[in-house]
């Protein structure tokens, strides 16, 4: 059989339990077609980094799923249908990984000792402001300055 | 870490020190698109892909975050463009 890890996200509206139900009925969907879903994993209510279909959340959900390719086929194509499923990912991974993914690493660390900042580029901070090309473009004082012909900034920016 | 601040000058008495590549060695992290705080430090400010040269990932590695980057792109995780 061949591994995958399936994420899905559902819409913001749905309570979690019904987020969880969502993830029950894909999953049975798999098993009853001879495959294996090894983890299922609720990540929460997460804000979503753009807006997909007019949701500015949504509900991250996990599942990782040991059987044949006709069963994802078969999840997928359920997930396409659903209308409270905004967006899906499946890949096949070499082997499933045990124990909590990097997401829920990351958040029981965020709950043991809250704000911990290893913020934006702790490693490479300091070399990535002379190597990125964009930087100069985004300034502060660009804003500011801009009065004397807004017209024009304001025309480059857009 | 850093003895790989550039010289002003070309050809200055030190060498540039090669940096190793972050995912390379026993204790180097696994690249997983889940896992955004990794992810976050080879994107810019802008949301771009930060090019190998700048964090010395081998190219390898680099191919393979690229899609890890990508697909947590895709989920809404990190952003495809920051303004």
């Amino acid at each position: 059989m061949t591994y995958y890890e399936n994420v899905f996200i559902a819409r913001q509206d749905i309570s979690q339990p019904q987020a969880e139900a969502l993830g029950e009925a894909f999953a049975k969907v798999v098993t009853d077609l001879g495959g294996k879903v090894t983890k299922r994993e609720y990540w929460g209510l997460r804000n979503l980094a753009f807006r997909i279909k007019k949701n500015r959340k949504g509900h991250y959900l996990l599942l990782n799923i040991d059987g044949p390719a006709a069963a994802v086929h078969e999840m997928e194509r359920q997930m396409r249908i659903n209308e409270d499923v905004v967006r899906y990912l499946t890949v096949r991974v070499d082997e499933l990984e045990e124990g909590p993914s990097a997401m829920m690493r990351a958040r029981d660390q965020r709950d043991e000792r809250p704000e911990r900042g290893e913020r934006f580029g702790g490693r490479f901070g300091g070399e990535r402001e002379r190597g990125d090309r964009d930087r100069p473009r985004r300034p502060r004082g660009d804003e500011g300055g801009a009065g004397k012909d807004a017209g024009v900034g304001n025309g480059g920016d857009l | 870490m850093n003895g790989a601040r550039k010289p002003s000058g070309r050809g200055g008495a030190f060498f540039r020190r090669r940096k190793s590549c972050p995912f390379t060695g026993d204790k180097a992290p696994k690249i997983d698109y889940k896992d955004v705080r990794l992810l976050m430090r080879f994107i810019s400010e802008r949301g771009k892909i930060v090019p190998s040269r700048i964090t010395a990932v081998s190219a390898k590695k680099q191919r393979k975050l690229a899609t890890a980057i990508k697909r947590a792109r895709f989920m809404a995780l990190i952003p495809y463009a920051v303004r």
